[in-house]
């Protein structure tokens, strides 16, 4: 039970942001999620149900595993990600603001560079991000948006498969102190 | 300030959601955009965009113009099938269109001929190599009998001789047991057409007495029973006297542009035999050679065909030179000497017409070295022959042309 604890909390200190990402890559890698939002959607409908911008906030956020930092990189990203759409600005970003806040909360609890957490952090954090999209929408735009629980949760599954995946391929750009 | 410090996380938190908040009900309330910030936003991401659009664009004809050429090869082997398949159906149509012509020729003689017939169609030929035999398409149950008829709009083909119950048999013209009354048009010779197993028949039983024109056209005479009286059999290629008969050789038209759809007479009328050569047979002509396209040489042009008109272009110069106009003179006034030889009589005596180009003929061939028509301006008007000896020609100029014919 013990080493169970150990393994999924963060022990000590000189674990806690040790793991530094490149530089380029803080600005280049939002930016490319972005762009696959706006550009790859258009050749497939299957992309529609990714949201590779929410799970690069998810990933920074617990790579940087630092509150403030989760909350400039999701309301970065989330205020791009508006200006993009047909929204008024401000909803991604409200949301991912949120998102990269408590992203950032986890990441300086648990050890996150497992598999397992990841899949389920990507997944609770997308339903999380959905849902507070159609609370958003319904309380501030007057907007009659669905919630399909279901759809959302089958869309769950398949961001966290695909972050994983890009969890994996991040790591790679990682740097060690 | 303690506070803040030990709450900082929180406290930013609640700062950035309340500007994001702020930001959103001043969009919402009042109607506007924050132009400037999506403004950052697109330039700064469509250039990016742009460039993997252009990649993507690139790459992808590249790949689709040179990676996937082996789909084309099979493309093109499909295409070329399809393309032969096209071909056959185009040549099956305008066989069949061909045929509905023919079909509609034939059923417009049908409705014009004072005989009652029926359209047959030929389905098969007789089983022999030298078979002058088809079966066409229509029995005894289509009425067909043993002994009628067959035809096309051209002429007689054969006769009935056998019905079955859904086709028949019939001997063509050409072969040689068959034999019909036939009665030329010009002179209403009588005689027997037999085939001869060949493209031409013959006409038996005529005299050598009679007479009979290559080209005449042969009618059916209505005498053997079969043919109605006036239907057409051929024209005559060839006519020789023999023995005992003269031997007539017929093209039988009915046989001509293949066989593919004929009439059975069901029940013949007699008709009578037309005066005139059949209207509707199509006789070629060949079209003229290329200089006998072009206008025809005048008098005294090119080659003189004939003697009379060589002759008449002779009196022509003979004329010109001797200041004598055909038609004009008076009865008993003096004709021009037709003795004299037109190439003297020219270079001796020009008029001031030949001279001036007024009046002349058209230019006729010199002999070498002889003076041209006209080269003597100075001389005066007469006849030739009151100048018994002519003045020379004078030196001509280098740069002087030659008279205008």
């Amino acid at each position: 039970m013990s080493d169970l604890r150990d393994r999924i909390l963060i022990g000590s200190a000189r674990e806690r942001g040790a793991a530094r990402f490149r530089r380029w890559g803080l600005i280049a890698v939002p930016l490319a999620a972005i762009l696959f939002q706006v550009y790859v959607r258009r050749f497939s409908d299957f992309v529609a149900y990714l949201e590779l911008p929410l799970l690069v906030t998810v990933y920074f956020a617990l790579l940087r595993r630092s509150q403030v930092a989760g909350i400039f990189i999701g309301a970065g990203i989330g205020l791009v990600q508006d200006s993009l759409s047909h929204q008024p600005l401000g909803m991604f970003g409200l949301i991912k603001t949120l998102v990269g806040y408590f992203a950032a909360s986890v990441g300086m609890r648990f050890d996150v560079d497992q598999v397992a957490m990841r899949f389920v952090l990507a997944l609770f954090f997308f339903i999380f991000h959905q849902f507070f999209y159609w609370v958003l929408a319904r309380a501030l735009l007057g907007q009659q948006a669905v919630f399909d629980m279901q759809q959302t949760f089958f869309a769950g599954l398949l961001n966290a498969a695909v972050g994983i995946a890009l969890y994996y391929f991040l790591d790679k750009l990682k740097e060690r102190a | 300030m303690e506070l803040l410090n030990r709450y900082r996380n929180v406290t930013v938190l609640l700062v950035v959601i309340l500007a994001q908040l702020v930001l959103l009900g001043y969009q919402v309330r009042s109607g506007q955009d924050v132009r400037l910030i999506r403004v950052w936003a697109v330039t700064a991401v469509t250039p990016v965009a742009k460039v993997i659009e252009s990649v993507r664009s690139t790459t992808a004809g590249w790949v689709g113009k040179y990676i996937w050429l082996r789909g084309v090869a099979d493309e093109n082997k499909r295409l070329r099938a399809e393309t032969g398949k096209l071909k056959l159906s185009n040549q099956y149509l305008e066989s069949e269109l061909q045929s509905a012509n023919r079909v509609q020729n034939l059923a417009a003689y049908q409705a014009r001929s004072p005989s009652q017939t029926a359209l047959a169609r030929v389905i098969g030929t007789g089983a022999g190599a030298n078979s002058r035999v088809v079966f066409i398409d229509r029995g005894s149950h289509g009425g067909v009998m043993r002994g009628m008829a067959v035809i096309t709009p051209d002429g007689i083909v054969g006769k009935v001789i056998a019905a079955y119950p859904t086709a028949s048999q019939v001997l063509l013209i050409d072969d040689p047991t068959f034999a019909a009354g036939v009665i030329s048009q010009k002179h209403r010779v009588r005689g027997t057409v037999r085939g001869l197993g060949q493209s031409k028949c013959m006409v038996d039983y005529i005299q050598n007495e009679e007479q009979v024109d290559p080209g005449e056209w042969f009618y059916t005479s209505g005498d053997d029973g079969v043919f109605p009286k006036g239907l057409p059999v051929g024209s005559v290629a060839v006519v020789r006297p023999g023995n005992p008969g003269k031997q007539v050789f017929l093209v039988p038209s009915g046989l001509q542009g293949g066989l593919e759809e004929v009439l059975v007479v069901l029940e013949g009328v007699h008709q009578p035999i037309p005066d005139q050569p059949l209207a509707n047979t199509a006789v070629r002509l060949q079209p003229p050679p290329a200089e006998a396209a072009a206008p025809l040489p005048g008098p005294g042009e090119g080659v003189l065909t004939t003697e009379a008109d060589r002759l008449r272009a002779r009196y022509q110069r003979l004329g010109q030179a001797q200041g004598h106009k055909f038609g004009e003179g008076a009865p008993g006034s003096k004709p021009p000497d037709f003795n004299l030889n037109p190439d003297e009589a020219a270079a001796r005596g020009s008029t001031p017409a030949a001279a001036t180009g007024q009046n002349a003929a058209p230019a006729a061939p010199q002999a070498p070295g002889a003076p041209a028509a006209g080269s003597k301006p100075e001389s005066a008007p007469g006849p030739v022959q009151e100048t018994p000896k002519p003045s020379p020609p004078p030196p001509r100029p280098a740069t002087a042309k030659p008279p205008n014919p």
